[in-house]
């Protein structure tokens, strides 16, 4: 079974800040992660693999210090790792993303699954991992939270909103998944070690197939125009008093708004 | 460049990885393991499955094959995380380093594969009701017959008993001889003979298995025995040896700890209109358990270094369980100070560090053998200088 776990560094949230001037994300001095989602991506694929047999590659996008995340990702168990780096894939909108990593996994040869996160946590658009499955027309099921394989078919649950949704897909596929699928493990001693001599490949934008009127920003159909904090919204009113109290109380200003 | 502080790449990735379990794993349960009062199997196999049991075993034995400074620092680094999950890691070693040390090849294969990968876990057994201190008076009999040893006798206090497979066991081939009659064995949990007896209440370490060995004409094959007849004082002394690093970087990762609740809380603690972190008369107790638990860990991590570079470590390691205990329990007195009245309920981990120190005091030979130790390799180094 051949897996591809598609992964982005990000900053780590917790420590993020926004610059109230300039409205941008303030990255200095602020430790990068691989995406939480992602590594539940990670951890689903290294199960599945040893489960069926097979191998798991990782997969980013990203500038060079990216090789730090696809480490720890092989430390975690991944077999090998595969960086796609370059100042012209970079500035990317989740279009250029898709087909750049499309192409990396059209060079990669034949696989069965493709694993992401169902998101990031800077960019939030849950759109890349779609986008790929869409770009190599293979069957997609987002938001997994469980999956179970048998031959050449695969059952998916999905998490909802309101509900739980199970498909059956054939493969080869791609599923992003939540973070309830599982708890991504803490690299043991030994494949810290062991992932020091594991492969890394590199291909820039020499060593992949892709147009350059596709990859990076000149490839990108939508670019950012702003990015803002949002405003912080007035404290909420809080009715205090005995309970027979506040729920008239309560009512009273529902009708007032015209809510009931 | 003769003296080099640095760890290499290897180590620094690798504490790493250890810092993130122990931060993530270990910390957030340590109340709820020291407060149960079982043995805390979740988080020793958590530890195992991190592939730490094993870290100074070769790894055709199925260990890591690194040194005993990289086991020293993990161990510092368990103790602060769960003081609990450490002393099993420290006991633990207790039965895996005789076997590495002075096993012999069969008995390494036999034995090692199971405690480098933790999936058996060791003890040590050498306490016992009239022998603490005093090793010549060890009255726990090994009697030859045929093929096998005859054990008899009692042991008590032994860490990881009746939790643990595996166990070295200090016996005496006559007890007239003192500790030139003493002969060490690997005795496996479920042999005939060989029952637990009662497990101690303590002041600390309620999760803690602290049990008596009791053997009743057990039979222990002679295949079994570390090295031959009447050297089990070398296995002991050894072990010790190394025991004694186990606990000093053990009572410097607990007095670390410490000093991680004390100053988060001076910082928040507000007295006076200001936190107290502002006062001098708290700063001063900052410096003093920073300054002590910096030196006591140089003195654990040289000790650990000396024994990796095969040099005479006995009496540095002495002087590091000696320090860092001591320093240890004076540390773990001021994070309870700073608190104030807070820092003697439960609801804050110091009154606890406060009583686990002082076991560091006690085991592995105590405060005053320490001293003693210490005291004889120093007259000892002024006796061979010509005046």
């Amino acid at each position: 079974m051949n897996i591809i776990v598609l992964m982005k560094q990000v900053p780590d949230t917790a420590e993020v800040r926004i610059d109230p001037v300039s409205n941008t994300l303030v990255r200095e001095g602020v430790p990068s992660i691989i995406n939480p989602f992602d590594e539940n991506a990670i951890e689903e694929g290294i199960r599945l693999v040893e489960k069926h047999g097979g191998r798991c590659t990782v997969l980013t996008m990203g500038p060079p210090q990216a090789e730090e995340a696809l480490r720890r990702a092989l430390a975690m168990g991944a077999d090998e790792a595969v960086h796609v780096c370059g100042r012209e894939f970079a500035g990317a909108d989740t279009w250029a993303t898709s087909y750049t990593l499309a192409q990396a996994i059209r060079q990669l040869g034949e696989f069965d699954l493709i694993i992401c996160g169902k998101q990031t946590f800077e960019g939030d658009t849950a759109q890349v991992g779609p986008g790929v499955a869409e770009q190599l027309g293979i069957a997609q099921a987002t938001y997994a939270i469980e999956v179970q394989i048998e031959g050449r078919k695969m059952r998916v649950k999905r998490v909802l909103e309101d509900r739980y949704e199970t498909l059956e897909v054939r493969l080869p596929a791609l599923i992003s998944v939540v973070k309830q699928i599982n708890e991504p493990r803490h690299p043991r001693l030994k494949n810290v070690m062991a992932a020091k001599k594991k492969p890394i490949t590199v291909w820039g934008v020499d060593d992949l197939d892709a147009r350059p009127n596709l990859i990076g920003l000149a490839g990108s159909p939508t670019s950012v125009v702003r990015i803002f904090a949002p405003e912080r919204h007035h404290k909420g009113e809080i009715i205090e008093g005995e309970t027979p109290v506040v729920v008239d109380k309560l009512i009273e200003k529902l009708r007032q708004l015209e809510a009931v | 460049m003769a003296v080099d502080f640095a760890f290499t790449q290897d180590q620094q990735d690798i504490f790493a990885a250890i810092k993130e379990f122990c931060d993530e794993e270990l910390a957030p349960k340590a109340k709820e393991t020291d407060e149960r009062g079982d043995f805390p199997w979740e988080t020793v196999r958590q530890v195992a499955e991190m592939d730490l049991m094993g870290i100074p075993v070769p790894e055709e034995y199925g260990g890591m094959g690194m040194d005993f400074l990289t086991w020293t620092v993990a161990a510092e680094y368990l103790s602060t995380a769960c003081t609990t999950t450490g002393a099993v890691f420290g006991a633990h070693m207790l039965a895996l380093y005789p076997i590495m040390a002075y096993g012999t090849d069969e008995q390494k294969a036999k034995y090692l594969p199971a405690l480098a990968t933790g999936e058996k876990i060791g003890a040590f057994g050498l306490t016992e009701p009239n022998a603490g201190s005093d090793q010549s008076t060890i009255a726990t009999r090994a009697e030859r017959d045929g093929d096998d040893y005859v054990l008899n006798g009692t042991k008590i206090f032994i860490t990881n008993g009746g939790e643990a497979e595996i166990y070295v066991i200090i016996a005496t081939v006559g007890q007239r001889l003192g500790v030139r009659g003493l002969t060490a064995f690997i005795v496996e949990k479920g042999t005939p003979g060989f029952e637990f007896g009662k497990n101690e209440k303590k002041m600390a370490y309620k999760s803690l298995s602290n049990r008596e060995l009791i053997f009743d004409d057990c039979r222990v094959p002679a295949g079994n025995m570390l090295l031959t007849e009447k050297r089990g004082f070398r296995v002991a002394m050894g072990t010790l040896g190394v025991g004694r690093i186990g606990m000093a970087i053990g009572a410097v990762g607990l007095a670390q700890a410490a000093l991680d609740a004390a100053v988060p809380y001076s910082k928040t603690r507000v007295q006076y209109g200001q936190t107290i972190e502002n006062f001098q008369a708290i700063q001063f107790m900052i410096a003093d358990m920073a300054t002590e638990i910096q030196a006591a860990r140089l003195l654990s991590y040289q000790a650990a270094w000396m024994k990796d570079q095969g040099l005479e470590f006995e009496k540095v390691a002495a002087m590091a369980k000696l320090y860092a205990s001591e320093a240890c329990s004076r540390v773990t007195s001021k994070a309870v100070q700073i608190h104030g009245g807070y820092g003697y309920t439960a609801e804050f981990p110091v009154e606890r560090y406060f009583r686990e120190a002082k076991l560091f005091e006690i085991v592995e030979g105590t405060s005053e053998i320490q001293r003693l130790v210490i005291a004889n390799r120093v007259l000892k180094e002024y006796a061979d200088k010509k005046r």
